[in-house]
């Protein structure tokens, strides 16, 4: 059916074409003035959210339900402990990073026990979890603002052939969790879950590892995500990762996986996280106040959505 | 011993696990056993009782609306500044809001839309609109308003008279009336409510804007407690609602939803967060608790779930 249009008929192109869109209307304004310092913000920035996009694209790939809150509290806790542990000193990024990433893998394992065990939705497992974690972060930060180790600082905010280097390992990321799910043996096993749990079962796909796997590869990507941006700020925050919650569910949606589970895609997330941020730059580059601002953000989105769906009943 | 049915069982928790957590506050701090101190215990709860309630409308039609913590602050936001000086305004403003709630409602069901997007989106609107309307912490409650809210009745703390009010409300409007039957058929079973010569579409603009007069009314209730407001006042309702409704027994699809468990819930919710300062512990384990308790309720209902079976 789609022989004749392969290209439009990508779940991805919306999010492309908004992005696109809104970064010539915004060069509009300026006459091309800052188009370079507006693509490398928007790289940087736009990195972030794909780092917890795609995380959160995994879980929501699972299925109905599945969906992972304690993304902003896994940034914030990974971001705090990383830059306290490393104490600004640059021998100990690579433990720092260990750190973070046990970090993740910890609450990722602990979002799967509650899920699993206590078998409570994945909304409340992993919201309460976040309670939790974000107590444990408040406890842990003091209100302190530790620097990150100066060697982490300058590669967090440098460049690489004009490129931010956290945009190049956003794209690193990307391509593995691309080649994860669209030519790995767990990828098909994902998309099987999302599609028909029963079925998946049946086909004798290991369901509990792979959603296991799934809950700690989302908590690993958004600690990895917390140990960047505290470096990448120049400390961690408490509030730091409250932004992600709802940018991470945006982008996977927008960027066209289906909400519903089974069928996600990777470029999409880009397009989407590139498409948020562009939007608020755009806004903020024609004068708009805070208010007026959100309440456009909010407006696009839902046109976007709109944009890209289908009535009921079309299906 | 006597059979239970599920939803006896589903009730009982939350139940328990509300006296459970008031009888360690009482031991802990036996002053708070009287009528000052059970009024402020559960001051806060009323708002949260309310916006839980909202929640449960969206939920009891598989949807599930993450701007009620926005949505609470902009009602919040236009009871401190307009409800005082322009009252005909201020219900002209809500009853527009409870009309855009409508309008979302009616989307979603026709072009097939994600809740959790279009909500999230909408998270944004009254965010800005709140702005908008109040830039900086401020505004006055109503005069009744806060009459209302600190009345302090006979006996039983007004909270409390409050909180069984809201449930019983909820009740008769969610599991007795004809609305409330369609309204969790649509969560059940949408297409035979439908083949029943129902219109799935106004029945969930029904829903949404009933759940959007519940968060009006939380916003109201908030500032009457409060006596001010400012745009990120309700911010955590959002989660807090979602929690209070599971807590609460319902379920997030097949419109399995318990009003009166919804309040219990909310109820539990708030103690939670205030336990922890009885037991002399920082404060920076407050959320925790909150978590905590969410997850040694729902590990409970497992456990008694299972002996049942």
């Amino acid at each position: 059916m789609n022989a004749l249009k392969p290209f439009l008929s990508k779940p991805w192109l919306w999010s492309w074409l908004a992005a696109l869109a809104t970064f010539i209307v915004t060069i509009l304004f300026t006459g091309g003035a800052s188009a370079f310092g507006l693509s490398q913000a928007t790289l940087t920035f736009a990195a972030f959210s794909v780092l917890v996009g795609l995380g959160q694209m995994l879980v929501i790939t699972l299925g109905p339900g599945n969906i992972d809150l304690s993304v902003p509290a896994t940034i914030t806790l990974s971001g705090t402990l990383a830059l306290k542990f490393m104490d600004t000193q640059d021998t100990l990024i690579l433990p720092g990073l260990a750190i973070a990433i046990g970090i993740g893998l910890c609450i990722g394992l602990a979002n799967y026990g509650l899920i699993k065990l206590l078998r409570i939705p994945p909304i409340i497992a992993t919201l309460s979890m976040s309670f939790l974690v974000q107590s444990m972060a408040i406890w842990s930060n003091r209100g302190l603002r530790i620097k990150p180790p100066e060697a982490l600082a300058a590669f967090a905010t440098g460049t690489t052939l004009g490129i931010p280097n956290i945009a190049l390992v956003g794209l690193v990321v990307s391509l593995a969790v691309w080649w994860l799910l669209e030519r790995s043996i767990y990828g098909r096993w994902i998309s099987a879950i999302g599609q028909k749990l029963a079925a998946a079962r049946m086909a004798g796909i290991p369901v509990d590892g792979t959603r296991c796997l799934t809950y700690i590869l989302c908590a690993i990507l958004a600690a990895f995500c917390g140990y960047l941006l505290a470096s990448f700020s120049g400390g961690a925050a408490l509030n730091m990762g409250a932004e992600y919650l709802l940018m991470s569910i945006a982008v996977v949606v927008i960027g066209g996986s289906a909400v519903a589970g089974g069928n996600s895609n990777v470029p999409g997330i880009w397009g989407a996280s590139l498409f948020m941020f562009l939007v608020v730059s755009m806004l903020n580059t024609y004068g708009f106040g805070a208010g007026i601002r959100l309440i456009l953000t909010g407006l696009i989105i839902i046109a976007v959505i709109v944009a890209a769906s289908r009535p009921a009943g079309a299906r | 011993m006597t059979r239970l049915s599920p939803q006896a069982i589903r009730l009982m928790i939350p139940v328990l696990s509300l006296a459970v957590l008031l009888a360690a506050v009482f031991w802990l701090q036996p002053r708070a056993m009287s009528y000052m101190g059970m009024n402020l215990l559960f001051n806060l709860a009323v708002p949260i009782a309310l916006a839980t309630i909202a929640q449960m409308l969206v939920i009891a039609v598989n949807d599930l609306d993450l701007s009620i913590g926005t949505f609470v602050s902009f009602s919040a936001c236009v009871t401190a500044v307009y409800l005082p000086t322009a009252p005909l305004v201020a219900v002209a403003i809500l009853l527009g809001a409870i009309c855009v709630y409508a309008l979302i409602g009616i989307l979603i069901h026709l072009r097939d839309l994600p809740s959790i997007v279009v909500t999230l989106g909408m998270s944004f609107v009254w965010g800005g609109l709140a702005v908008l309307i109040l830039p900086s912490p401020g505004g006055q409650a109503a005069g009744w308003l806060r009459a209302l809210m600190t009345a302090s009745t006979p006996f039983v703390p007004l909270a409390i008279i409050a909180s069984v009010v809201i449930a019983v409300v909820a009740h008769l409007l969610v599991m007795r009336s004809t609305l409330g039957v369609a309204i969790r058929g649509i969560g059940g079973n949408a297409r035979s409510v439908a083949r029943a010569g129902w219109s799935v579409m106004k029945i969930k603009a029904a829903a949404y804007a009933l759940s959007a007069f519940f968060s009006v009314l939380a916003g109201m209730a908030l500032v009457g407690v409060t006596t001010s407001a400012d745009a990120n006042i309700a911010l955590r309702y959002t989660l807090l609602s979602i929690a209070g409704v599971i807590l609460g027994g319902g379920e997030f699809v097949g419109g399995r939803v318990s009003p009166v468990g919804a309040v219990i819930g909310a109820l539990t919710l708030t103690l939670a967060g205030s336990f922890l300062s009885f037991l002399r512990i920082s404060p920076d384990w407050q959320i925790g608790a909150q978590g905590a308790v969410l997850i040694i309720v729902l590990g409970l209902r497992l456990l008694l779930a299972r002996r049942e079976a």
